[in-house]
C-alpha cells in the first residue's frame, strides 16, 4: 500500500511547489528585483553591501581616520594602492609622527575583494555604492583618496 | 477519408462562383494554408514572449518590455535578428539529413495545427480519426530530433537526440491511454463529435474521477512530449550543451525552437479539445454568437499553456532512470487501471449528464 501512499505523498509535495511559486508570480509585480536602469538613474540606490569603489571618508572639518599604517597598502594582492607619506611634526607632543601625503588607488586595477578594507585598523577607507565607473581615458581611474589639506582626526591612534 | 473545409462558407461560396470549380478548390487550400502558416508564426512568437514573461514574473523579475509597448515586438525582432544569421554546420556532418530536420520537426507540428477546431466553423481538417492522427502527428516529430542529432555529427547533440527517443517513445503511450479513456466517453475519434458530445457538459465533468485523473496523467506525460522542464532531458542547458540542436544556427535553431513552442500549444489544445469541450462556452452563455468560440478555445488553451509553464518553473528536472520509472512503474499501470474504471462507469451508467 504504500505504492499508493507515495503517489498521494508525490502529488502533495507538487501542488505545495506550485503554491509557493503562484504566490511569487502574484506578486511580481509589485515585488521584482529589476532595476530599470538608466531610466531610474536618478532614484536608483545601491544595496548596502555593494562593493563600487573604495573611499575615504572625510568629516565636516576636513578630516579623515588615514593614520598612514600601511596595512592596505600590504593587504592589496595585486598592488592597486599606494601610499605617500611623510614625517611632520605632532603639534600636541611635538614628536615626529608618520602622515599621509597620498593615499593613491588605481581602481583599473581593483578586482574589489576587500582585504585592504578588512585590514584597515581605523576604518579609514569604506566601499562607496558608485557603480557608473567609466571613463574615456584610463587615467582617470587613478584617484587620491585624501582631500588636499586633510589631516588626520585627532585620537584617533590613542 | 472525409474531407470538409469549413472555413465560413461565405467565402467558400464566393471563390466557387468566382473560378471553375477545380482552380477555386486548389485556391481554398493555397488560402487555408497561408491562414494557417500565418496562425503558426504569431501563435509561436506569441508564446515565446508569453513564456518569457510568465518566466520573469515565476522568478520576481520583470521579462522583456523594452521593444514596442510591454515588449509585444521584442519576438519579432529576436526572428529577424534570426533570419539575419549565418546557417553554420559541422563539416563531417551529413548535409542532406541535418538539413531536413528542421522541416521535419516544423511539418509535423504545422499538420497536427490544423485538425483542431478553432470554433464551429473554423476547422480545416474534420478527419474522422481526429485523436489518432494528432497522436500519430505528434510522435513523427521526434524523427526531426533524432535526425538532427544523429547528421550534426556531435556527441553531445547525439545523446540529446537519444534521450528524446526514449522520452518521446515512452510518453507516447500515457498520452494515447488517457485519450482513449476519454475517447470511451465520447465513442468518437472526430474532433467534432468529440465537441458535440460535450454540448451534455464538459468531458471532465462527465467522467468526474477517471476523467480527473486522465487529465493529470495527460498534462505531465504531455509536458514530457514536448520536452520540456522538468523533463527537458533533451536539451538539458546544464550537460549537454543544447542538446539535439547545438549545431544549428540562425533560421535552423528557429525552426526547432518554434516547433517546441507550437508543440506546447498543441497538446494544451488537445486538452482543450478533449477535456474542456474545446470552443464550448461554460454553461452556454454564448451560444448564441457562434465566433466567440475562437476566443474561449484560446481562452482554454492559453490557461492549459500557463500550467504547463508553471510546471516548468516550479519542478526540479528528473534524471533517465527517474523519468523512465515514472512512466513505466506509475503512470502506465495508473492508466491502465484508469481506463478499466472508466469502462465500468460507462458500462454502470454512472457518468454526469445534463
Amino acid at each position: 500500500m504504500s505504492y499508493v501512499s507515495e503517489i498521494f505523498k508525490g502529488l502533495n509535495t507538487l501542488l505545495t511547489g506550485m503554491k509557493v511559486t503562484g504566490n511569487y508570480f502574484l506578486h511580481a509585480r509589485k515585488g521584482a528585483i529589476t532595476q530599470q536602469y538608466p531610466d531610474n538613474r536618478d532614484t536608483l540606490k545601491m544595496f548596502e553591501r555593494f562593493r563600487g569603489e573604495v573611499v575615504m571618508p572625510h568629516d565636516e572639518n576636513n578630516e579623515h581616520q588615514c593614520t598612514g599604517c600601511q596595512k592596505c597598502e600590504l593587504a592589496c594582492p595585486n598592488g592597486s594602492i599606494e601610499i605617500i607619506w611623510d614625517r611632520g611634526i605632532d603639534e600636541a607632543t611635538g614628536k615626529k609622527k608618520k602622515k599621509i601625503d597620498r593615499h593613491i588607488y588605481h581602481l583599473g586595477m581593483c578586482t574589489m575583494c576587500g582585504l585592504c578594507i578588512e585590514a584597515c585598523p581605523t576604518d579609514a577607507i569604506v566601499w562607496a555604492p558608485n557603480f557608473e565607473n567609466s571613463v574615456f581615458d584610463r587615467t582617470q581611474l587613478t584617484k587620491v583618496l585624501n582631500q588636499p589639506g586633510s589631516k588626520v582626526k585627532a585620537g584617533i591612534e590613542d | 477519408m472525409f474531407l470538409k473545409f469549413s472555413i465560413t462558407k461565405t467565402i467558400h461560396d464566393w471563390l466557387f462562383e468566382l473560378m471553375p470549380a477545380g482552380v477555386a478548390g486548389v485556391v481554398e487550400m493555397i488560402l487555408i494554408a497561408v491562414v494557417y502558416l500565418l496562425i503558426f508564426a504569431v501563435a509561436g512568437l506569441y508564446l515565446v514572449l508569453l513564456e518569457r514573461r510568465v518566466a520573469a514574473w515565476f522568478q520576481l523579475r520583470l521579462g522583456p518590455n523594452r521593444v514596442g509597448y510591454q515588449g509585444l515586438l521584442q519576438t519579432m525582432a529576436d526572428a529577424l535578428k534570426l533570419v539575419s544569421k549565418e546557417l553554420t554546420g559541422t563539416e563531417k556532418a551529413d548535409k542532406f539529413l541535418y538539413n531536413l530536420a528542421p522541416y521535419f520537426v516544423i511539418v509535423t507540428s504545422l499538420m497536427a495545427l490544423s485538425v483542431f477546431p478553432f470554433s464551429e466553423e473554423f476547422q480545416a481538417f474534420d478527419i474522422n480519426i481526429g485523436i489518432f492522427f494528432l497522436t500519430a502527428i505528434s510522435s513523427i516529430g521526434v524523427i526531426g530530433i533524432l535526425l538532427g542529432g544523429w547528421s550534426s555529427n556531435n556527441k553531445f547533440a547525439l545523446i540529446g537526440a537519444m534521450r528524446s527517443g526514449v522520452q518521446t517513445i515512452s510518453y507516447e503511450l500515457s498520452v494515447g491511454l488517457s485519450l482513449l479513456t476519454m475517447v470511451l466517453l465520447t465513442e468518437s475519434l472526430q474532433l467534432s463529435e468529440i465537441v458535440a458530445v460535450q454540448k451534455n457538459g464538459w468531458l471532465i465533468v462527465q467522467g468526474h474521477i477517471p476523467a480527473v485523473i486522465a487529465f493529470v496523467i495527460f498534462m505531465i506525460a504531455g509536458t514530457a512530449e514536448t520536452n520540456r522542464a522538468p523533463f527537458d532531458l533533451v536539451e538539458a542547458e546544464s550537460e549537454l550543451g543544447a542538446g539535439f540542436h547545438t549545431e544549428y544556427s540562425g533560421m535552423k535553431f528557429a525552426y526547432f525552437f518554434l516547433a517546441e513552442f507550437i508543440n506546447m500549444f498543441i497538446i494544451a489544445a488537445i486538452g482543450t479539445t478533449v477535456f474542456f469541450g474545446a470552443w464550448l462556452s461554460p454553461f452556454g452563455i454564448t451560444d448564441s454568437i457562434p465566433w466567440l468560440g475562437v476566443f474561449w478555445f484560446l481562452g482554454k488553451t492559453l490557461l492549459l499553456v500557463f500550467l504547463m509553464m508553471w510546471f516548468r518553473w516550479t519542478f526540479p528536472r528528473l534524471r533517465v532512470d527517474q523519468l523512465l520509472r515514472l512512466e513505466w512503474k506509475y503512470l502506465l499501470p495508473i492508466n491502465l487501471f484508469n481506463l478499466v474504471f472508466m469502462a465500468g462507469l460507462i458500462w454502470l451508467g454512472l457518468t454526469i449528464k445534463f
